[in-house]
């Protein structure tokens, strides 16, 4: 069985549903003959032609609208932003069509569509090529969000994604794109989505995060680890609708909790799960919840970039606090 | 049946792809032939700027950098047709514009190099001009709103932004035109049509013949011109700029060129498009025209060029080692601009990053 990286696992899963449902169809900027600007739809469209990969003027609320009027009609669209900076025209259409159809129309008109994005930094890109802002997503109900921090995950999750019926915003870590291979079974199989995976078992502190930053608190654990510390790691994978219950079952064992993400701290995805676990694990806590976040500040260009990141060692740092603090 | 509304579009060309004039009327700027030979200097300073990048980025110095190869008669004649007071909205690979408005090649090496300090350009008139679009499009209605702000306060000054044969698919440039077309505003919309965004052809972008027709639909004055001649982009610039001046409106000018070079040094362009195309763009390029014209003219000849271009290359090199000098901006200035005044809450969080930082080190 081949070893794959993360973007052919995105490759490996669009290629097979599409294979296997007439239905899919995939659409966006330089996703035909160019396969993508990261070449995540490669070899696609000599594959399935020109109809079902389709090259689409420049213009990302035209690629979201038709999206949401293909999916209407029965289509299972997946629709690329060519990068998670140029997202936000599509916006409009993810957050006043794609996400409300089903329910303003009682069940009626639905949107079973994926708008997939390389998301995050750390890739020494050009500026409004490095965001992280998924948060912006999780706060629209009607969504899924879904981020997959491995090549194995990222087939599953993605196959899970075009089979939901209602619409998938797939962000993919672009600085995990290629970082590393994994044996991943063409077998069409579908991870689930909405629960979170537990990646590492531990009984001291429980680090969760998402998407690339996973790298870093599995690194994290291991510093830990070294000395004497058990950490746990959750993959959160699906942020919205959140499995809250495997991160409060973890933080109740724990007693101790740090929460990672690239995005700008205030009001990102962080603050929900610190204030559920406030809401619903306060008196199982041993000691403050603590964030490592992206700061309050728009990305900087690539030469100040990695300063923005949670580091290896921010994120010992905040579960050594909270160890200090009990 | 009655017809309510006919167009044509006009295409405006003097010089030949050999440099021989293909009309007689030439425009009165043509009789200065030492301003006629500067325009083709700072052509040749663009192409010299943008082989320096290319070389800077191969070597790992500059991050992805979008070359302008290509699109000097385009560009040029963009930015020397504007005055001082005007301003200017491009998007990302618009050097000789900028060149021409004071923008220096250190500041544009800064961007690309990942340094927010190259869009604090120094000299007037770029000081006023907006910084690079990355965003495709977006900058079009920041010359909408600029023309806008030109009306209100009865200034004789006019809004040009620059876009792409893609850019002009995007809500954001239909949406410019149309309130320029509806305020009556001074603002010149300049389609630079390279056939190409990224991978995507311009076929691919619309069904229309001409992308200069959108503006018809938003009342603007329209036309498309040779954008390798430079006489003919300078041209239908100077008269939209006159009229956008008086009082007349807007206008969209498409300027029919070719990327000779990659989207950007991130692209390869071998995957989507064949050799012979390129040879095609190459037999049709800016440079050789304007150099043909100069040298039948009798100001332009080959120990010319070459003193030329070696004061490019010293020039060029010059701006490279200030660019490779200058220090990386200390972490606190990823906070210190966000806000006039650093709130608070903000406030701790760069003592934070400078506490970690110092603990690194
Ligand atoms: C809103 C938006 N979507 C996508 C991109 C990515 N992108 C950068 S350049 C480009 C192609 C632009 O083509 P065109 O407008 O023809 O201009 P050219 O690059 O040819 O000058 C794309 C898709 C972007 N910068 N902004």
């Amino acid at each position: 069985m081949a070893q794959i990286t993360l973007i052919e696992a995105v490759t490996q899963a669009l290629a097979y549903e599409m294979a296997h449902d007439d239905s899919v169809v995939v659409l966006g900027e330089d996703v035909g003959v160019n396969g993508g600007v990261f070449r995540a739809t490669q070899g696609l469209q000599q594959k399935f032609g020109e109809l079902r990969v389709l090259d689409t003027p420049l213009d990302e609320t035209t690629i979201a609208g038709v999206t949401v009027g293909m999916a209407v009609q029965g289509m299972k669209p997946v629709a690329e932003a060519q990068f998670e900076g140029f997202i936000y025209p599509m916006m409009e259409q993810i957050a006043c069509h794609a996400a409300r159809m089903r329910n303003r129309t009682r069940g009626r008109l639905t949107v079973p569509a994926v708008f997939r994005a390389p998301w995050g930094g750390g890739i020494h890109a050009p500026e409004h090529h490095s965001e992280a802002n998924e948060h912006l997503f999780t706060n629209i109900p009607g969504l899924r969000v879904v981020m997959p921090s491995s090549p194995a995950r990222a087939y599953g999750l993605l196959l899970a994604a075009i089979r939901d019926p209602d619409p998938v915003m797939f962000f993919e870590p672009k600085r995990i794109y290629r970082q590393y291979k994994e044996e991943v079974p063409d077998d069409g199989e579908a991870l689930p989505l909405d629960v979170c995976f537990v990646l590492r078992d531990g009984t001291d502190v429980t680090l969760v995060t998402w998407g690339a930053p996973v790298k870093e608190c599995l690194e994290a654990a291991d510093a830990l680890a070294e000395q004497g510390i058990s950490a746990e790691v959750i993959d959160v994978a699906t942020l919205t609708p959140l499995d809250f219950d495997t991160i409060a079952e973890s933080v109740s064992k724990t007693g101790r909790c740090v929460i990672v993400h690239e995005a700008p701290k205030t009001a990102g995805f962080g603050a929900e799960i610190a204030a559920r676990v406030a809401e619903e694990c306060l008196y199982e806590l041993l000691a403050p919840v603590e964030r490592v976040t992206g700061y309050d500040i728009h990305t900087p260009l690539y030469r100040l970039e990695m300063k923005q990141m949670p580091s290896t060692a921010r994120i010992v740092d905040a579960a050594l606090r909270t160890l200090a603090a009990s | 049946m009655s017809i309510a509304a006919k167009f044509e579009i006009e295409y405006l060309q003097y010089l030949d792809a050999e440099g021989k004039q293909v009309r007689d009327d030439l425009p009165a700027f043509t009789q200065d032939l030492e301003y006629m030979v500067k325009l083709y200097k700072l052509m040749m300073s663009t192409r010299v700027f943008d082989a320096k990048s290319i070389a800077l980025q191969r070597t790992g110095k500059l991050g992805t950098y979008a070359s302008c190869l290509g699109h000097e008669a385009a560009h040029v004649g963009i930015g020397s047709a504007m005055k001082p007071e005007d301003v200017y909205a491009p998007s990302y690979r618009e050097y000789g514009a900028q060149l021409y408005r004071g923008v220096q090649p250190r500041e544009v090496y800064m961007y690309w190099g990942g340094d927010e300090r190259g869009n604090d350009y120094q000299n007037e008139p770029a000081r006023h001009d907006f910084a690079w679009s990355v965003p495709i499009a977006t900058q079009c209605l920041h010359a909408a709103g600029s023309a806008l702000a030109f009306k209100i306060r009865g200034e004789k000054r006019v809004a040009v932004c620059t876009i792409g044969d893609g850019g002009s698919s995007k809500g954001d440039f239909y949406g410019a035109i149309n309130i320029a077309g509806a305020q009556n505003l001074p603002m010149v919309a300049v389609i630079v049509n390279n056939q190409w965004a990224i991978s995507v052809p311009r076929k691919i972008q619309s069904g229309a013949p001409t992308l200069a027709q959108k503006g018809i639909a938003a009342g603007l004055y329209c036309i498309q011109v040779d954008g390798n001649d430079i006489i003919a982009v300078r041209k239908a610039m100077e008269d939209a700029l006159e009229r956008a001046r008086n009082g007349e409106g807007g206008s969209v000018i498409e300027a029919v060129t070719y990327r000779l070079g990659d989207h950007t040094t991130a692209d390869d362009a071998r995957r989507y498009r064949g050799e012979d195309e390129v040879k095609e763009g190459w037999a049709k390029e800016p440079m050789k025209r304007l150099r043909n014209w100069l040298v039948a003219k009798g100001v332009w000849d080959d120990a010319k060029e070459e003193a030329w271009k070696a004061e490019c290359d010293d020039w060029m090199d010059n701006e490279v080692n200030a660019y490779l000098e200058t220090k990386t901006q200390p972490i606190t200035a990823m906070f210190d601009y966000t806000y006039a005044e650093i709130p608070a809450d903000l406030e701790k969080q760069r003592e934070f990053a400078l506490a970690l930082e110092k603990k690194a080190h």
